[in-house]
């Protein structure tokens, strides 16, 4: 069991308050006493909770247009579990991201497109496709560019999704490429006017002779049509490639990172931006340090973080200076000297830096771990987890294949409770803070059908491979899980493995 | 399969007190591999994308290693040069590779230039400074003043290509490739310099010999890379003759 249980032994269909999960289930894990079993990672089936609801490819071009037409009828999703074998590069997801509520899950592409996913509607009939996601929308958020001054292309691919609250019937989000960011607005429509005097119901002009009678035109309902629109385009703020966008909770305000800067934009501006932290040195010799990561404060709407490639995180306050050069916090951990080597200072940079829902702690990943930091103590993180660092020994062929430079992201669960990661080989990890207990779980089409649970993966570090195990050298380098989201309120997860998006959920009874 | 991650050894600094060939036999995996870390840093560094804008935060990474490395390097006193009679036969190579790293930068964005004539392994900007027996370079009487001399210039040359390629990746105008070529020529002028054991324009050379290395070698004013290219076939052409 993945998750904590408490000692309390309750019926099988309650659900756990906090976690949402199923437990007073006699298993392996819980005796008929109550008191829960030490997990055992040797244990069979049973094991872990998490199951495949579905596996979602990004529709392509070609397919986008035969997706539209069965949008009405787009009761299974089956559709969508598709075998295809190839790969386009553009289909390679770059972001991934639920809305506030979790209904919806937004996508990017390197191909700049996003393609947005609504939860399945809970109906009496089909309890048990409960979690799954359909196509929503799709749209071309960005397009490859050329910096004619540079002689550089702009490339399309989307860094980054952020979606705001929802203020009204439509949903925003933020989408950003290297260069510019773009608010959209989704919408739906579902209604149409019918009925008008001067048009008929192809839209063409009526002669006014032949009108003898008048009509008030109704609003009829239509198929569903879900329509994005770019509303905003801030663009040109940003001489070095954007890597974070982050909301406010003011909702008047976001910001946006590159590797030397952050702006401060309002959403009603698109021709200014407020520079609010600039590290670029006079002299351009000098750098030695960039911004990996920035991120506000999920309540106060003055703070905000930012992490670097030296492996520091800033906090800074708004309100202090105009310009926030000066940190009001700065957290960085001592280098452990029994671990330096000439590759300490690339595994320190941080990849990804997370607010806790709380707004108590930040949660970095560097290249082999994840840590917690307490933002009332500087001078170390409070919790470190190991992901996989059966990498150390194998840091100098990571330099040279440049798989050591790979930004892998970090999510907290809804309840600040858990964390997960990425790895590679399509593994990624879950470690749950509380109970101190971590699992390694494979996002792949060969090892999960739809439904099954979810098997526990182990890493063999030397000496004798067990079974189930895998050795470090047969690590596929190539297949990485970089992004991932969990939804706000529930356990269900969303892993993006290439061109693959794979949506997990605990299992119900 | 996979080298092992490298690792400072304290125990290092005694022996190469006593004396460098014991000292570099003794640990030859460490100096080697730091050697081959530095020459995979300086191609990571100048096989950019050119199409596309490099990647700051990777650059920047890359670099502060070089020059981790380079720093280390100094204070091990591990920073050799080729003695000038060892520089005959070997220079040759070093010249071809770099024409080669130069040639194949330039063509296209993201080849690997051709194997070193020598080695196997990648193309050596500072090739074999480890393998070519530091013995010689001990033997020779002017071992000690290249030491100094060329620790010196190297640290600015690597100091100087690591600078050109932040500017030039700041200041991109147009031809990207030739421009970052374009910045990088002397610096290029002077590792090259170094490698073969010829000493930079600046300063007067130390034997005769070498008086004909540095002015065949001096920095065209020049600013673009195939002039450049013209000088190193015509230094590679005196050098054969002599």
């Amino acid at each position: 069991m993945l998750l904590s249980l408490p000692a309390l032994h309750l019926q099988t269909s309650e659900y756990h308050p906090l976690f949402q999960l199923p437990h007073g289930r006699l298993g392996p894990w819980c005796s008929p006493t109550g008191s829960p079993a030490p997990l055992s990672c040797e244990t069979g089936c049973g094991e872990g909770s998490w199951i495949l609801v579905c596996r979602l490819l990004v529709p392509t071009q070609v397919s986008l247009l035969s997706m539209e037409e069965d949008i009405d009828t787009r009761k299974i999703n089956n559709s969508f579990l598709r075998d295809h074998s190839y790969a386009t590069e553009a289909d390679i997801i770059s972001t991934v991201e639920f809305n506030h509520t979790g209904e919806l899950l937004a996508t990017g592409d390197k191909g700049g497109r996003v393609v947005i996913f609504q939860r399945e509607q809970e109906s009496k009939n089909q309890v048990h496709r409960r979690g799954e996601y359909n196509v929503y929308s799709t749209f071309q958020s960005h397009e490859p560019e050329f910096d004619y001054l540079k002689s550089l292309e702009i490339e399309e691919k989307i860094n980054k999704i952020r979606w705001l609250p929802q203020q009204n019937a439509a949903y925003f989000l933020l989408s950003t490429n290297d260069k510019t960011v773009k608010l959209w607005k989704v919408s739906e429509r579902d209604k149409r006017p019918e009925g008008y005097n001067l048009k008929d119901e192809e839209g063409r002009l009526r002669d006014p002779a032949t009108i003898t009678t008048l009509r008030v035109p109704v609003l009829r309902p239509m198929d569903l049509m879900v329509e994005a629109t770019p509303r905003r385009v801030f663009a040109n703020a940003h001489t070095y490639h954007i890597n974070s966008i982050s909301v406010n909770s003011d909702y008047e305000t976001y910001m946006s990172a590159d590797d030397l800067r952050i702006n401060l934009w309002n959403f009603e501006i698109t021709n200014q931006s407020f520079n609010i932290v600039d590290i670029k040195p006079a002299n351009m010799e000098e750098l030695t340090e960039v911004i990996t990561a920035a991120e506000f404060h999920p309540h106060h709407c003055n703070s905000f973080v930012y992490s670097s490639s030296k492996g520091t995180i800033r906090l800074c306050d708004m309100r202090a200076s105009a310009l926030c050069d000066r940190h009001s916090k700065f957290f960085e951990e001592p280098e452990d000297p029994s671990n330096r080597s000439f590759f300490s200072e690339i595994i320190s940079s941080i990849s990804d830096v997370k607010f806790s829902h709380s707004g108590r702690y930040i949660m970095t990943r560097d290249y082999l771990t994840v840590k917690v930091w307490d933002l009332n103590m500087e001078n170390r993180p409070i919790e470190t987890y190991q992901v996989h660092d059966y990498l150390r020994s194998k840091l100098c062929s990571l330099y040279e294949n440049d798989c050591i430079f790979d930004k892998f992201e970090c999510v907290w669960n809804g309840s600040d409770s858990v964390i997960m990661t990425g790895s590679y080989n399509n593994f990624f990890r879950m470690f749950d803070r509380n109970t101190k207990r971590d699992v390694t779980l494979e996002a792949s089409r060969e090892n999960s059908k739809p439904r099954a649970i979810l098997k526990p993966r182990k890493v063999c570090v030397g000496g004798k491979r067990r079974k189930d195990e895998i050795s470090v050298d047969s690590l596929d380098f190539s297949k990485k899980i970089l992004h991932t989201a969990w939804h706000p309120s529930e356990n269900i997860i969303a892993v993006a493995a290439t061109n693959n998006l794979y949506i997990f959920q605990d299992k119900v009874n | 399969m996979f080298a092992r991650g490298l690792k400072r050894k304290s125990a290092e600094d005694g022996e190469d007190v006593e004396g460098g060939l014991a000292g570099a036999q003794a640990m030859p995996s460490y100096s080697l591999q730091r050697q081959s870390l530095l020459d995979m840093s300086l191609v990571k560094l100048q096989l950019c994308h050119m199409l596309v804008e490099p990647n700051l935060c990777r650059s920047v990474l890359i670099a502060n290693t070089v020059r981790q490395i380079q720093e280390e390097m100094a204070q091990d006193g591990t920073w050799r040069v080729v003695a000038p009679q060892a520089a005959g036969r070997a220079p040759l190579d070093r010249l071809v590779s770099t024409d080669i790293l130069c040639r194949s930068v330039r063509e296209q964005e993201g080849e690997r230039p051709g194997p070193d004539a020598g080695d196997g392994h990648t193309p050596d900007l500072v090739p074999g400074l480890a393998t070519v027996p530091s013995a010689q370079a001990l033997r020779s009487p002017q071992s000690s003043l290249w030491e100094v001399d060329s620790s010196r210039e190297n640290r600015g040359g690597f100091q100087k290509s690591l600078d050109q390629i932040f500017e030039t990746l700041e200041n991109k105008t147009s031809g990207s490739v030739e421009e970052l070529f374009a910045d990088v020529d002397s610096p290029y002028y002077d590792l090259d310099a170094v490698l073969t054991g010829m000493v930079g324009s600046t300063q007067s050379g130390h034997g005769s010999g070498l008086q004909a290395f540095s002015s065949a070698t001096a920095p065209p004013p020049s600013s673009s890379c195939r002039s450049d290219l013209g000088e190193l076939d015509h230094a590679v052409e005196i050098l054969v003759e002599t």
